[in-house]
């Protein structure tokens, strides 16, 4: 017989941790997939050197003084027959063809990117080897530093989908296996207080931020050198407020459901918009301006966005507050919800 | 302090289609070990969950330990301790994080390796729940119901699917727990189990008791001491079977014949001698002591098992 009553939320809380690391499947979706989806994205998108031009110069008088030239500017050329030259423009191994004479003609095609730029470059490496001179100097200067390439817009926006995929799967999932199990009737047949038993999710979920940040920032730096230009301390608090906003539509999602097939599809329904159209892997703005407005109110969009104003831009409180508001009104709404609607059993 | 752990009159639980429990009346006097027998469907469990807080009944008065579900949740919670029929806990958790885990919701309990050697754990005190076998997965369900002290234990058929040495074991820990003063309440339909363990039983069919007793007195009240079972190839007539010398009461079950009699070697010879009286050939015949299987049967004209 003892008196020594342990903590019940300490129990259930360090149940909830030793759980989630004995899985190894949660372990890895958690920390090894957005790991290893940095790696591949980080190295696919990579900024690359300029890439040089294609041009394929027809042959005929002034040929081989055009392909010198351009080889000579850094760029890639070949002299091919006519017709040659236009098949390869047709089918994208060059970038444009020119036909020399008098006119000079251009073939490209407009609506390719890279084409327009040949058919610039070209022309302008001709006209300075035939000894155009520019009616004013100019100078360059070329900007390329940690802080605007792709990996530097994603990391910000992984951190975003493991804050909400740790929250809904984390939380949602693992509550109805529970009462999938009859565990939870179990649980509240004891004098447990049910409020501790949902806090020590919210707990584990607050706790596992100052894992997910580090590991992430820390590997977006190692890696890529992906630099947080703004106050380390905002970035853990929006990152808390997104882990509450989540919770709080983990136990939303869960509240209800008895088995976990029917969660894993809420789950899934809630994510997926969030995961397409809230500028995870590319900007939002690039959807429809009709969608904009549902976009804006997404929690993961508002997360996203005030990751990465205060990770990219280095933006203070005052920009992202009202990106903040959004999480945290949501995270009031789903929990007040959530525990009206908890079924126990 | 009332002498009774469980009074409950008139217990209904209806649910849409179906009325699980039809107004069952229940007595449990404190530090009895009180079995529920019945079939499948019979209505024990919701019985159970009805005492134990965690249905609401449809109509009827429940009191456990003096106090009501409505006014007494917290005062009651920590005075039970309980398994559920098909719980399981936390593959990845050992057993003794399992039993410390229920420790910690109790205000006063039992030492969380007190209770583990209880229930014989020992061994497997640091082993993954998805490791143990079924009986010691029950038997560590019944430890997680015995850590936080509990005055009365309801178990919901705690033997179900066991094999027959942990179903010995798991008996030797309920029989303990009866040593110790504390009450008793299980389910069962295994009928030796209700024989060796209960004081009293309860028979539940319909969602209703219709038999209430010690093993023996029901036995004997209903049934008999004896059982003669035979089956014979001619059309015999009941009523003549049954004015047999110390028969009591005539069963037919497909084909054959069960008779409940207070003295075999009374009716034996008696019952031989009116088959040769029919001309009818003797295919079987048998005896065994009357048992609360047989007690169900005479009550229902079913088995339990069916």
């Amino acid at each position: 017989m003892t008196d020594r009553a342990p903590s019940s939320l300490v129990e259930l809380t360090l149940t909830r941790i030793r759980l989630f690391f004995r899985e190894p499947s949660a372990v890895f979706w958690t920390f090894g997939f957005p790991l290893l989806l940095s790696v591949a994205l980080g190295v696919a998108f990579r900024n690359r050197p300029p890439q040089p031009v294609v041009a394929a110069i027809a042959a005929g008088p002034g040929a081989e003084e055009a392909l010198r030239a351009v080889v000579a500017a850094g760029q890639k050329g070949a002299v091919l027959p006519v017709a040659a030259a236009r098949a390869a423009l047709r089918t994208g191994k060059t970038d444009v063809v020119v036909l020399p004479g008098s006119p000079r003609t251009y073939e490209y095609d407009p609506t390719r990117e890279d084409s327009r730029l040949a058919r610039l470059v070209v022309d302008d490496l001709l006209q300075r080897a035939e000894g155009r001179r520019d009616p004013t100097a100019v100078a360059e200067v070329t900007v390329t530093e940690p802080g605007s390439r792709y990996v530097d817009f994603l990391i910000p926006g992984l951190l975003g989908v493991n804050i909400m995929s740790a929250g809904m799967w984390g939380i949602g999932y693992v509550i109805v296996e529970t009462r999938q199990k009859k565990l939870l009737k179990r649980l509240v047949a004891t004098p447990m207080r049910r409020s501790e038993y949902l806090l020590s999710f919210v707990i584990l979920r607050l706790l596992f931020v100052f894992l997910e940040i580090p590991v992430l920032l820390g590997f977006g730096w190692l890696a890529f050198s992906v630099p947080v230009h703004g106050s380390l301390a905002l970035l853990v608090a929006i990152s808390l407020v997104g882990a509450l906003c989540f919770a709080g539509m983990g136990l939303l999602v869960a509240c209800r459901a008895q088995n976990v097939q029917t969660v894993g599809g809420l789950i899934n329904l809630v994510m997926m918009p969030m995961f397409l159209l809230s500028g995870v892997f590319f900007s939002a703005s690039h959807f429809p301006d009709l969608l904009q407005p549902f976009i804006r109110v997404l929690p993961l969009t508002a997360l996203n966005d005030a990751l990465r104003l205060v990770m990219n831009e280095g933006l203070g409180l005052a920009a992202v507050g009202p990106r903040l508001l959004l999480l945290a009104g949501l995270a009031i709404v789903t929990f007040a919800a959530a525990l009206r609607w908890f079924r126990w059993s | 302090m009332s002498e009774l752990a469980i009074r409950c009159r008139g217990l209904v639980k209806a649910y849409d289609d179906v009325v699980a429990v039809d107004g069952l009346d229940l007595e449990v006097r404190r530090g009895e070990c009180f079995g529920l027998l019945g079939p499948n469907g019979a209505g024990k469990t919701t019985t159970l969950e009805v005492l134990e807080g965690l249905l609401a009944p449809t109509r009827g008065e429940v009191e456990v330990l003096g106090r009501r579900w409505a006014d007494g949740a917290a005062w009651l919670r920590q005075r039970l301790g309980i398994t559920l029929q098909e719980t399981r806990l936390s593959d990845k958790q050992t057993v003794r994080e399992a039993v410390s885990l229920f420790r910690s919701f109790y205000p006063r309990g039992r030492d969380v390796d007190e209770v583990i050697g209880l229930v014989s754990l020992e061994e497997k005190r640091d082993a993954w729940y998805e490791k143990l076998s079924g009986g010691q997965k029950q038997r560590l369900a019944v430890a997680c119901a015995l850590v936080g002290d509990p005055e009365l234990l309801f178990l919901d058929e705690p033997t179900t699917g066991l094999d027959p040495q942990s179903r010995r074991q798991l008996w030797e820990v309920v029989a303990a727990m009866k040593a110790e003063g504390r009450t008793v309440v299980l389910t069962t339909h295994y009928m030796d189990e209700a024989e060796r363990l209960c004081d009293r039983v309860a028979v539940v069919d319909h969602g209703k008791v219709i038999a209430l007793g010690t093993p023996r007195e029901l036995i004997e009240r209903v049934v008999g001491h004896e059982v003669v079972e035979f089956q014979a190839a001619a059309a015999l007539d009941e009523a003549r079977l049954a004015a047999l010398p110390g028969v009591r009461a005539v069963h037919r079950r497909n084909g054959a014949f069960a008779l409940t009699v207070d003295r075999v070697h009374r009716t034996v010879p008696a019952l031989l001698g009116e088959l040769d009286g029919a001309g009818a050939r003797l295919d079987r015949l048998s005896t065994h002591s009357a048992t609360l299987e047989d007690v169900f049967v005479a009550l229902t004209g079913r088995r339990l098992r069916d």
